[in-house]
C-alpha cells in the first residue's frame, strides 16, 4: 500500500482525532466538536508547514 | 436515622469487582475496556480507529520494533507494546517490514507506534470510566 503523503496525513488525523475526542471530553457533542477541532489542527498545520517549507526551499 | 450519603450510581458500580479489569482488557484488545462498561459506541469507534491505524501501518510495510538497541528503539518498543495483543499476534505472524526503505514505510512505522500510544490513552479512559472519575 502506497498512499500519497496527504492521504497518509488525512488518515492519521482522522483516527488520532477520533480517539482524542472520545477520551478527552465527557459528552458526545463535546467529543464531536473536539474531534473536529483536532482534525482541523492536524491537517491545517500540515498544509501551513508544507507551504512554509516550499517557500523556504525556493 | 440513616446518615449514609447517597452515592451516585457510577460510584456504587465502581466499588464492585476488580477495578483494573477494563484497563487491562482495553490494553490487550482495543475498545474492550469500554465494551465491558457498556460504552458500545465509544468502544466501537476506538476499536475501529486503533485497529485501522495499526493495520494501515502494517500495510505500508511499517516496521514492528522487536529489540531495543538504543534509546529510540526502546521508545519504539514501548509504543508498539501499547497495542497489546495486536502487537504480539503481528510479531508471531512475522508481519511488518524489517528495514525501513521507503518514506511510506517510515510513515507506516509511525502509524503502528501511534496506534499503540492511542490504545494506552483509550485504556486509561476506560479505567477512569470504571472508577467514576469520568462519566
Amino acid at each position: 500500500m502506497h498512499p500519497s503523503h496527504f492521504a497518509a496525513v488525512f488518515l492519521f488525523a482522522l483516527f488520532a482525532s477520533t480517539v482524542f475526542g472520545i477520551t478527552m471530553r465527557d459528552t458526545p457533542p463535546k467529543m464531536f466538536r473536539y474531534s473536529a477541532y483536532c482534525f482541523v489542527l492536524f491537517v491545517g498545520s500540515v498544509i501551513v508547514f508544507s507551504w512554509v517549507m516550499f517557500l523556504i526551499a525556493r | 436515622m440513616d446518615t449514609t450519603p447517597n452515592k451516585p450510581a457510577a460510584a456504587k458500580k465502581s466499588s464492585q469487582g476488580f477495578v483494573y479489569f477494563p484497563l487491562i482488557a482495553g490494553w490487550l484488545v482495543p475498545g474492550a475496556g469500554h465494551f465491558l462498561l457498556g460504552k458500545w459506541i465509544r468502544g466501537t469507534l476506538l476499536a475501529v480507529s486503533i485497529i485501522a491505524m495499526f493495520a494501515l501501518g502494517l500495510a505500508m510495510q511499517g516496521k514492528l520494533y522487536t529489540s531495543a538497541q538504543d534509546i529510540l528503539d526502546m521508545l519504539g518498543v514501548a509504543g508498539d507494546l501499547g497495542s497489546g495483543l495486536l502487537y504480539f499476534l503481528s510479531r508471531a505472524a512475522g508481519w511488518g517490514g524489517m528495514p525501513v526503505q521507503t518514506t511510506v514505510a517510515d510513515y507506516g512505522t509511525k502509524f503502528i507506534v501511534v496506534a499503540g500510544l492511542l490504545n494506552i490513552i483509550a485504556a486509561v479512559d476506560a479505567h477512569n470510566l470504571r472508577t467514576g472519575r469520568k462519566s
